[in-house]
């Protein structure tokens, strides 16, 4: 085939059916919505949920998962597209981060040592570690479909992007029904389970965004 | 990168390509080819690679920018976008050739010849991939990429509907870069 044959050729599917904005964001919806009504049909809300908003540490999980979430999904929606810098809103991620540490450091200085084990055992550990991954399946899914489309320079670091942002979002629905509320619960236990999506993420990907 | 007059072109074809005009995105990828053979003569060079594979790679190159072209936000500058996209794949292509170089002595005059006039060689990659194309993929492409019909032309000699064969010629392409992929990771 001839240069000059396959350029007309390309122009003969010249429009864009398909755009990697709007997938992406019904993607993160779609995501959303799926683990929510599965967070919902199965374990629920923690039927304490309207008193123990209002109190430092179930604030605090919320807040910072939700952080996470937003963070890594700003990454998602970036970094499938060749020639966005991707400095600004990788270092984003440090916020999360600097507020698991911010929590941690107030925690170990505010309860008394002989309850660190306790704090950080929790109730529901195992559990946790379990269900924030199968929350994060839809999600992820979801974000490795819409970049099988997009361009990211690197699949591997795509797919855990990918993996990472799912986590934030799973993290950030499970906070509404976890019952362990002590920061170092969430830094072990939440971090073991995020860190397994984005393991899980950057192995799909790895594969399968490959382009 | 300053968006030159260049680039400003060239954002303006490819937006009007995004919205199905097939004109503007035959100037623009006719515009982007020549720049794309140069940057790609160099990497073989610098890679190793025999200089007829560079149309090769340029074929390759300007596959992954359409099915790709997606990604590029209207919005923004072209140059950054393409010369990302571009930059990836040629070195990604390149690598992958420069594992099993290996040029038989006969086959030097053929590369020779092949650095007068590459923009108009019948390359054999892209032959080789048509064939591993399914019917009527393979067809589709054959009869517009090599006899030069069009799409209502194509859609009549295979009792098609237009829209089908605009679907199954975009799958066709898909197919296509996904034959150079696997083909990569068979070589490894």
């Amino acid at each position: 085939m001839k240069t000059d044959d396959l350029i007309s050729m390309l122009s003969e599917d010249a429009p864009v059916r398909i755009r990697l904005g709007p997938m992406l964001l019904g993607a993160l919806l779609g995501g959303v919505v799926i683990s929510a009504a599965l967070l919902l049909a199965t374990i629920g809300i923690r039927h304490d949920m309207a008193s123990a908003i209002e109190t430092a540490r179930v604030l605090f999980k919320i807040v910072t998962t939700l952080t996470l979430a937003v963070t890594a999904c700003g990454l998602v929606f970036r970094i499938g597209r060749p020639g966005i810098p991707l400095k600004i809103s990788a270092l984003s991620l440090l916020i999360p981060l600097a507020m698991v540490i911010a929590g941690v450091a107030t925690e170990l200085t505010t309860i008394p040592e002989d309850t660190w084990r306790t704090a950080l055992m929790g109730r529901n550990a195992t559990f946790c570690v379990f269900f924030i991954p199968v929350l994060s399946l839809a999600p992820l899914a979801g974000f490795l479909w819409a970049l099988k489309s997009a361009a990211p320079a690197n699949p591997t670091l795509g797919g855990a992007v990918a993996g990472l942002a799912s986590a934030g979002l799973a993290a950030a629905l499970y906070a509404w029904h976890c019952p362990d509320d002590s920061p170092l619960f969430l830094a072990t236990w939440y971090t073991a389970a995020a860190t397994a999506v984005t393991a899980l993420g950057a192995l799909i990907g790895s594969r399968y965004l490959r382009w | 990168m300053k968006h030159s007059a260049r680039e400003e072109e060239w954002a303006g074809w490819m937006r009007s390509a995004i919205e199905g005009d097939a004109q503007a995105y035959h100037r623009f990828l006719s515009a982007v080819t020549p720049h794309l053979r140069a940057m790609a003569r160099r990497r073989c060079d610098q890679f190793g690679a025999p200089a007829s594979e560079a149309e090769d790679v340029v074929q390759e190159v300007l596959l992954v920018v359409h099915l790709k072209r997606g990604t590029w936000d209207p919005a923004r500058p072209i140059g950054p976008w393409l010369s990302t996209i571009v930059r990836n794949k040629l070195i990604d292509s390149l690598r992958r050739r420069g594992r099993h170089i290996d040029v038989p002595i006969d086959d030097v005059m053929a590369t020779l010849e092949a650095e007068e006039q590459a923009g108009n060689l019948d390359r054999l990659d892209a032959e080789h991939m048509l064939e591993r194309l399914k019917d009527p993929q393979r067809d589709i492409v054959r009869s517009i990429s090599i006899e030069g019909a069009g799409i209502r032309e194509t859609a009549e000699r295979l009792k098609m509907t237009e829209g089908a064969v605009r679907v199954a010629l975009h799958r066709a392409l898909k197919s296509l870069a996904a034959l150079y992929r696997s083909e990569t990771s068979e070589d490894r």
